[in-house]
């Protein structure tokens, strides 16, 4: 038996379609309710729907084999899993932004509001910059608006939300996509049937034009 | 005799263990559970983690409390009355754990041998670690690895430090799509980026692996890397040790202390590594020691997540005697329970939180 964790939400709908377009179908999963485990026992594949930014723990604690995680939850949390895929979908950046008149002189501690702590620091460190961390946990945007920040990094995906705000994107630090995950201990022995998932989903995921 | 069933997966694994190492000639290192503080910041990123419990001793002296054994033990075993030195130990190591961030205490077994070290050595350490590992369940998986064939793959690319530390990363997590990502920022061809994402894709069954991996080694580092797994691959499969000890490239241990083989252990129903070593010429170097080594540890607290559940019973027999009771004949009553082989828990009334499968009552 598989245990495979999809984030809850929009992305974890698509994962599903591709699961179930690679032969992993679990009908009941589509019936609107409060179930959040869902079991096909002849195909040997129990699904469960978590937290996106949980994903990775289940993966990485053994509680779920496989999982599908946001890039960006990988590079925060450094999980120890293998990253066996990149599924190309739910494609989006992560980025600096800040007020349109925003320029970075250099002449003083650098003030970035930030729900990812880590990247944020490791970005920073990277080009040497002096940096005071601001950990917010939403509405990271209003940070500059308010003079909280000088800059933010977030996750852009249309910069819509950045646009409607008067903030612009400063510079890219990574481009994020979702990615299939797998509990290194688990792909120990259960290798054959992650294999053959995995082969099922990469002739799932769409390739960029 | 101890009934099977007293004894938990740690202590049971360490006493065959005990055994096991013993019955090959190695001897039992013990040592204080302090260590000068000074040895750490000298070999810092030889830990798993920077982070150390420092003391001071009465005298003033930075202490820490042990984070890792095979450093004391190479501090603590010069060459000399050996040319080679086998030991084991039974430790426990103070980390930070990487999933609360706190400090945690972990008791290691383990075995180092250190000194003149050929073939005949690498293949007995790594088949003590298999036998380990069987040691506590047959449904094992031990991967094995080579850092000089990692290193010499990623030195053919020639492109520094950071795309050192990057690269052995993406190996470790045998992320093949990002390799090219890497490649293509680093302005690496892309033949050497096929290259790696092949070593990636490398991995189980060890004759299949050699084969695949053969091709691909075309450097003379490469080649005698290739040479060495081929021997032991050998030795191995002449010993009967065959489908779960397994070449796997992405058990990557820090270049700058590991050299050689590496190599990781997995046991089923346990959601991490359970063992890990390698051989750390290169440490061994950065201490100026002229002598090779070669070790492993074993986590035996892990062990606890195989640890079955109980019948759910606390106790088979709980004993209510009356205060008035004659001491003599509620312990003439536990006696001969006792000796039926239950266990009995004596109280003069009943207990709140205490599961019992009979109750028993003296007036």
């Amino acid at each position: 038996m598989l245990n495979i964790a999809l984030p809850k939400g929009r992305l974890g709908e698509k994962v599903y379609d591709m699961l179930e377009r690679a032969g992993y179908p679990c009908e009941a999963i589509k019936e609107n309710g409060r179930k959040l485990i869902f079991e096909n026992a002849e195909l040997g594949v129990r699904y469960f729907w978590v937290k996106p930014s949980d994903v990775s723990i289940y993966v990485e604690r053994g509680a779920a084999d496989i999982g599908i995680a946001g890039k960006d939850i990988l590079l925060e949390y450094s999980p120890d899993v293998y990253e066996l895929l990149d599924l190309n979908i739910g494609k989006c950046r992560m980025a600096v932004a800040g007020k349109k008149t925003f320029r970075d002189d250099g002449k003083r501690t650098l003030k970035v509001a930030t729900k990812f702590v880590n990247i944020a620091k490791a970005h920073y460190a990277s080009v040497s910059r002096d940096i005071d961390i601001i950990k917010l946990n939403g509405s990271i945007e209003i940070a500059p608006i308010l003079g909280l920040s000088d800059v933010i990094v977030d996750i852009v995906e249309t910069g819509t939300t950045l646009k409607e705000n008067d903030l612009a994107v400063i510079e890219t630090i990574v481009p994020i996509s979702a990615r299939l995950i797998s509990n290194k201990a688990s792909f120990k022995f259960k290798t054959a049937e992650i294999e053959k998932l995995v082969e099922g989903i990469r002739a799932q995921v769409k390739k960029d034009d | 005799m101890l009934p099977e069933n007293l004894l938990k997966n740690d202590e049971r694994a360490m006493l065959a263990l005990r055994s096991l190492y013993n019955s090959y000639g190695y001897r039992p290192f013990k040592m204080s559970k302090f260590e000068e503080y000074e040895l750490y910041v000298r070999n810092k990123d030889f830990l798993v983690s920077d982070r150390v419990i420092t003391f001071n001793d009465t005298d003033g002296r930075l202490l820490a409390l042990k984070p890792d054994v095979t450093l004391s033990i190479i501090k603590n075993t010069r060459a000399g009355a050996y040319d080679k030195h086998k030991v084991y130990y039974n430790e426990n190591v103070y980390r930070v754990s990487g999933t609360t961030g706190q400090f945690k205490e972990i008791m290691q077994m383990g075995l180092e041998c250190i000194g003149d070290i050929d073939t005949t050595d690498v293949f007995e350490v790594v088949s003590l670690a298999a036998k380990s590992l069987a040691t506590v369940s047959s449904d094992y998986v031990l991967d094995i690895s080579h850092m000089g064939i990692i290193s010499a793959f990623i030195a053919e690319c020639e492109r520094g430090s950071n795309f050192t530390r990057k690269m052995t990363a993406l190996i470790s997590e045998k992320n093949s799509h990002e390799v090219y990502t890497l490649c293509e920022q680093y302005g690496v061809p892309s033949e050497k980026a096929d290259m790696l994402a092949s070593l990636i894709g490398i991995y189980g069954e060890r004759s299949s692996a050699l084969k695949r991996l053969e091709p691909l080694c075309t450097s003379e580092d490469a080649k005698a890397a290739l040479c060495e797994l081929a021997s032991l691959d050998k030795l191995l499969t002449e010993h009967g040790i065959t489908d779960k000890v397994r070449f796997d490239f992405s058990v990557v241990n820090n270049m700058n202390y590991y050299n050689g083989i590496v190599f990781k252990g997995f046991l089923a129903g346990i959601s991490e590594g359970v063992l890990a070593g390698g051989a750390y010429d290169n440490l061994l170097r950065t201490m100026k020691q002229d002598r090779r080594g070669i070790g492993f540890a074993l986590y035996l607290d892990l062990l606890e997540e195989l640890e079955e559940e109980g019948d759910g019973y606390d106790v088979d027999v709980l004993l209510v005697y009356d205060s008035k009771a004659q001491a003599s004949s509620v312990a003439a009553k536990k006696d001969e329970l006792i000796s039926q082989g239950l266990s009995v828990y004596s109280a003069t009334n009943v207990p709140e939180k205490i599961r019992y499968k009979k109750i028993v009552k003296v007036n």
